[in-house]
């Protein structure tokens, strides 16, 4: 019944067929795309620290554990809770603190993409209290053109572009970090990667 | 009811209105900001306005294509005509599942077809987690703008809503301590919800996945956890490629809040592993306005709110003085489309300047539109009597060029000299809160017949 009315309607009402345009943006103008990703994130609430390697990259983050009582994610040596042995996702309600890999960033607006291949729960990045993503310098694209050409061919059931903690100004207008989700992201960023 | 009368109610309060103003005229400045920050912005307006014309002169075509390949992905697609199919849907979705409680994120969609009042009727409790709307919900109101739902109210309300309603402490308006209470409120109802329902800001049909965009994460906090997702979405919301998104995805923070993108832009291709995933595609005048070729272009709209912040009357005014889901100028050229008589007065709620249409980041002709319904709705209903009056009457005294020169002559000697109270009363709608300009001495053929004169 709806389908059949619905289409049976927008074809006796729909225009001529208008031409698709072509996306043809230019690329890259030769910016320094970690530091304007630094830039557009913090101006996104979110903090953004270089690491020579991933040795450097897990003292900063044990440096962010201090005092939280469960962490789960990418350091397998300071984790306190086993993400693939959780099946509820509510269980996931304790997570001070959560690390995991990210697959791209964008610099024009410091997004980083994310999906439940490295996340094992699509819940993980938003229910925790606080999250850290790693990137590394050559998984970073100018503009959101790109990411999609590059995210294409990835085969997901969700995936997320993440550009800082949660955050509302619905009181007045005035920016609150940590509505709903994360009361922080800090983002390291590493070298390209050798191999 | 109509525009005027309700938008008194909102201007009685001077310094309101002035705060109202400025709060919207502020994001509209950072839109500004971020729209200026790289050169390919107008070229941006101008693919995503093109590819959406294209999507909706292919649209059947694309839903289908959508339809073929969600269906692939495993979510489940539901056609909708009408409001009342839509939410007949969610709710037999809701009762097979044994559904009592729910978290909602924004979804213009769901207010249109006002499924919050259908399902609590039913005895499902709804929680509304954007905290913009669920400050609205609480207080027993709607949304008086699409993006910042809440953009009326005053810290103090919210302040003295939460007390009474989340037994916070008198905080003296602290948004954070009043946004960290939302937080612990709206987690326990996370935790317990038996369904997620979410809006949908695009559906790529190349991909059969839909996209939503959130600062707050809420509408992910409620999908991913709860074992049922419903999202519903208007059939405009369809477009073709999964490259696309990338022209999308780049003006709707820019143009809604000068934001570069939202916080989180979620992407959802299949169910979570064990849980279903609904998809319910909405009609609901949608092909009738699709018809129109002379409102046709307001299917464009990607419901980022820039045209309410940048207009003068909106801001003015109040999302609420519209009565209408969708308020301002989008609202108003949208309305109409639903409902001719009931919204006849909203494109007159415009000062036809054109701002609108200057920051539409899909390049909907915003105040042409108005206009146009402006001649439809006067020849179709019946206009106000004394208006109707008045433009007799000016239309005869432009037909009769010395009358007319005797009318202004006499017009300006008796503004001069006439009392106070006879120019300042309730007939004269312009001398309402503002003082008429200075009569000029003469007028212009006056002037030129002079000039011309003295000057050869």
């Amino acid at each position: 019944m709806g389908k059949a009315d619905i289409l049976k309607a927008i074809k006796k009402n729909r225009p001529e067929e208008l031409p698709i345009p072509s996306l043809d943006f230019p690329a890259s103008t030769g910016q320094d795309l970690k530091m304007l990703f630094q830039e557009r994130l913090s101006a996104g609430g979110g903090e953004v620290i270089f690491a020579k390697d991933s040795l450097e990259a897990e003292e900063l983050v044990k440096k962010q554990v201090g005092d939280y009582q469960y962490v789960a994610g990418a350091f397998e040596k300071l984790n306190t809770l086993d993400l693939s042995a959780i099946h509820d996702p509510h269980e996931l309600e304790l997570l001070d603190l959560a690390v995991f890999e990210g697959i791209l960033g964008v610099a024009e607006n410091g997004a980083i993409w994310v999906n439940e291949d490295t996340l094992v729960h699509r819940a993980a990045p938003f229910i925790t209290q606080h999250l850290v993503l790693l990137i590394r310098e050559d998984q970073l694209v100018d503009k959101m053109h790109e990411a999609y050409k590059r995210l294409r061919t990835q085969d997901y059931g969700h995936g997320v572009f993440i550009a800082g903690p949660s955050k509302t100004a619905d009181i007045e207008q005035s920016l609150v970090i940590g509505a709903h989700g994360p009361k922080s992201l800090l983002v390291i960023m590493l070298p390209p990667s050798q191999d | 009811m109509s525009h005027p009368s309700e938008a008194q109610k909102f201007i009685k309060n001077e310094n309101r209105v002035n705060w109202h103003d400025e709060s919207l005229w502020h994001v509209r400045e950072k839109r500004d900001k971020a729209a200026n920050l790289f050169p390919e912005w107008e070229q941006l307006r101008e693919k995503a306005s093109q590819i959406k014309a294209h999507s909706l002169s292919r649209l059947d075509h694309y839903l289908e294509e959508f339809e073929k390949n969600a269906t692939a992905n495993g979510i489940k697609v539901h056609w909708a005509n009408d409001a009342i199919e839509h939410n007949e849907i969610v709710y037999n979705i809701f009762r097979e599942h044994g559904v009592k409680r729910i978290v909602k994120s924004k979804s213009m969609l769901t207010e249109e077809c006002h499924l919050n009042p259908f399902l609590e009727k039913h005895g499902v409790e709804v929680i509304d987690s954007d905290l913009g709307e669920r400050i609205v919900q609480l207080a027993k109101e709607t949304p008086s703008h699409i993006v910042l739902p809440a953009i009326h109210k005053k810290r103090m309300e919210i302040d003295e809503l939460f007390q009474k309603h989340l037994h916070t402490q008198p905080s003296n308006g602290d948004a954070i301590y009043l946004t960290a209470a939302a937080r612990e409120h709206l987690r326990q109802k996370f935790m317990k919800a038996d369904a997620a329902l979410t809006g949908v800001n695009f559906a790529i049909a190349e991909t059969g996945e839909f996209v939503v965009c959130t600062n707050e994460g809420n509408a992910d906090m409620g999908v991913h956890l709860a074992p049922l997702h419903i999202a519903s979405m208007g059939i405009e919301k369809m477009i073709p490629r999964y490259e696309d998104l990338g022209v999308f995805i780049r003006l709707l923070a820019r143009s809604a809040t000068g934001q570069q993108v939202t916080t989180y832009t979620s992407q959802f291709r299949k169910p979570r592993e064990g849980t279903e995933l609904h998809i319910i595609l909405v009609d609901n005048g949608r092909t009738v306005q699709l018809g129109r070729e002379k409102y046709r272009r307001s299917l464009h709209c990607i419901r980022c709110g820039a045209c309410m912040n940048t207009c003068p009357v909106y801001r003015r005014s109040g999302g609420h003085s519209y009565q209408s889901v969708v308020p301002g100028p989008i609202g108003s050229i949208l309305s109409p489309g639903i409902d001719m008589k009931k919204h006849a007065s909203l494109p007159f709620a415009s000062s036809l300047c054109g701002s609108c249409s200057d920051v539409c980041p899909v390049k909907i002709d915003i105040h042409q539109q108005l206009y146009a319904w402006r001649q439809d709705i006067t020849r179709e209903t019946n206009e106000e009597p004394s208006k109707k009056f008045s433009m007799k009457l000016a239309g005869w005294l432009f037909t009769h060029p010395n009358l007319y020169r005797k009318a202004g002559k006499f017009g300006r000697k008796a503004l001069k000299i006439l009392p106070r109270w006879m120019v300042y009363n309730s007939l004269n709608a312009w001398g309402k809160q503002r003082e008429l300009p200075e009569p000029p001495k003469q007028s212009f053929q006056e002037w030129y017949q002079q000039n011309r004169q003295k000057n050869g």
